[in-house]
């Protein structure tokens, strides 16, 4: 913002006006838009389009067949009012985003934290260990493997061998079970991208501040971490929090490889998987485009809290 | 001096208790097993003949191991109805085409973006940068319209294109930038006459190369991990992790070979990230936002 005003001020000039400079700018810098041309189509065309075709579809009852009309707020007035399984899916969301992000990402920061004064080359293994659940396709199947509904299940038969149930449980086919178990998987599998941010951050800080933190009275590593190691890793721990962001709100996947489609009575159906449903299942298109649309506030109402939530670190 | 540094250290031990230390390697190692558990039971599972996949009770470990579950896998590939070597050779295609043409349209904005100031560029980072929260999920029936408007539907370009565009690479390869290169250095080929263009190539593009490695690694991964997808609904056009999981999902009998499938499937990724995981945390050092 200031570099803006700066900006401004230094165009204080009586031979031309503002945006005459701007636009004297632009020609100078051509090369740069040149540059930046190629992928900014595609861009908009993937990524940008998408969401603000989302947003106005939302308002029409678009079934890919007939030509749209334009029905208001309906979709949404639907969405919230009359769809039971929607609400369901908005409340398993919830859970799953407020369990499921912050303990990805405090799980995340503590363990990069953790190794961070370890062996170059021990550190180097640990972070494989950490971080290849994540990358490694469809591995996460093998918990349906490990809680198999059958007695040759391994943890169905562990647990009968030492008498704690006495018939095997359907782990991913009970309402009971299949949140929690959901929800430890996507944990498994969530230390990614920004894990590796968090490491690296770490490796970042300037020791000499340890070293002046000790001089200045810092007693232990808790207090270190949270006036000297947190303040430093700010833009870490913002890039950290979108990809959070992402990943909690962007697990559906996983959820439908392991309990199937939809869950069982909706336990863990979340709203991926309800825009799933009407987008490529039912084709109305409208109205999953409404369920995106609220997908998309949703997460930018979280990333702003996050932001606000962040800024108060290390103070 | 040496007397001088050793008090200096001394002071920076004192905020570490023992008592915290063990804790912290108790809690590492518990979540290391956690982490672990699983991978390993994947390994055991593929290596365990048959008769020993069916005991019961089960055992975690394997007492025979044999590799006869990837024979077994790789007779249920040749036997596929479309030859298993066009779905690997879908995937690959897909994956160089998009990994490469991301590179090369990435970079050259990421350099833009980061080292040419010009109206409009800080707005066209912010933008990129909220857009790395939507999951291309919520993007897909939309996407998948405009698609169906370029006749790009069950091609391969519906998977090559879009890849292009992502957003991770060319975020983390605009923050190397920043940090990564000296206005001087560019200031001084400027100098000398070289173009804007020559200067991205020649100068900046080298003193990059942990932001390119990473970039076609989270690309590569993307699209080597890549299932069915609902842009392609040809036999012919999909991918190899989709095909390997349509042949294992065949019930009991082939959980064998399902274990190796999967074996198979995560190796690439992970041999990947042994060999470049230097270069990408490197990369990761200037991946913050700033504001």
């Amino acid at each position: 913002m200031s570099k803006k005003t700066a900006e401004r001020k230094a165009v204080a000039r009586k031979d031309m006006t503002y945006r005459q400079w701007i636009w004297k700018e632009m020609k100078k810098n051509k090369v740069a838009y040149a540059l930046i041309a190629p992928y900014m189509v595609v861009f908009t065309l993937f990524t940008i389009t998408p969401v603000l075709l989302s947003v106005v579809i939302s308002f029409t009852d678009f079934n890919m067949l007939q030509w749209p009309n334009f029905v208001g707020l309906e979709n949404y007035i639907n969405l919230f009012f009359a769809d039971d399984i929607f609400l369901i899916a908005a409340q398993n969301t919830l859970i799953f985003a407020v369990i499921v992000g912050p303990a990805s990402y405090i799980m995340s920061f503590l363990v990069a934290w953790f190794i961070n004064e370890l062996p170059p080359r021990i550190r180097a293994v640990v972070t494989l260990v950490f971080y290849s659940p994540s990358i490694a396709g469809q591995v996460y199947l093998i918990w349906g493997t490990l809680f198999s509904a059958d007695s040759y299940g391994w943890v169905n038969a562990t647990l009968m061998e030492i008498g704690f149930i006495t018939e095997p449980v359907a782990w991913f086919q009970d309402a009971d079970y299949v949140m929690p178990l959901c929800i430890v998987v996507a944990l498994w599998t969530s230390l990614g991208t920004s894990f590796l941010s968090f490491i690296a951050g770490l490796q970042g800080v300037d020791k000499a501040q340890f070293e002046a933190g000790a001089v200045d009275g810092i007693r232990n590593r808790w207090q270190e971490l949270w006036y000297i190691t947190l303040p430093n890793m700010k833009p870490q721990l913002m890039f950290g929090a979108v990809m959070a962001i992402t990943g909690a709100f962007g697990f559906g996947g996983v959820v439908t490889a392991l309990c199937g489609f939809p869950s069982v009575d909706y336990a863990a159906h979340t709203i991926m998987h309800h825009l799933e449903d009407y987008g490529t299942q039912r084709y109305e298109i409208g109205y999953s485009s409404a369920i995106a649309t609220v997908l998309f506030l949703i997460m930018i109402g979280t990333n702003m809290v996050i932001k606000k939530a962040l800024s108060k670190v290390g103070t | 001096m040496a007397k001088k540094l050793r008090t200096r250290k001394h002071k920076v031990v004192l905020a570490r208790s023992a008592g915290g230390d063990a804790g912290i390697t108790v809690i590492l190692f518990l979540l290391g097993i956690f982490m672990f558990l699983p991978m390993a039971y994947v390994l055991m599972q593929s290596l365990k003949p048959l008769d020993e996949l069916w005991m019961y009770p089960p055992r975690f470990y394997v007492m025979n191991p044999t590799l006869s579950n990837y024979k077994d896998l790789f007779t249920l590939m040749n036997s596929s109805w479309v030859p298993f070597s066009r779905y690997i050779f879908n995937t690959i295609f897909t994956s160089v085409a998009g990994t490469f043409g991301h590179l090369f349209i990435a970079s050259m904005a990421a350099y833009a973006l980061a080292k040419i100031k010009f109206p409009g560029g800080r707005t066209i980072f912010k933008t990129i940068q909220t857009s790395l929260m939507f999951h291309s999920t919520v993007t897909a029936i939309t996407s998948f319209i405009l698609m169906s408007t370029f006749k790009m539907v069950d091609t391969y370009l519906a998977i090559i294109i879009p890849a292009w565009g992502s957003t991770l690479g060319l975020y983390l390869m605009k923050q190397f930038m920043d940090s990564g290169i000296t206005d001087a250095v560019l200031e001084s080929a400027r100098l000398d006459g070289a173009s804007e263009i020559k200067t991205y190539w020649t100068i900046a593009m080298p003193m990059v190369k942990p932001a390119w490695l990473t970039l076609i690694v989270y690309s590569f991964q993307g699209l080597w991990n890549q299932g069915s997808s609902i842009y392609i609904y040809s036999e012919q056009l999909k991918s190899f992790n989709y095909a390997i999981g349509q042949i294992t999902a065949g019930g009991i009998k082939r959980a064998g070979a399902s274990a190796a499938s999967t074996v198979l499937m995560m190796a690439v990724p992970i041999l990947v990230f042994v060999i470049t995981q230097s270069n990408i945390i490197e990369t990761m050092g200037s991946s913050g936002m700033k504001d």
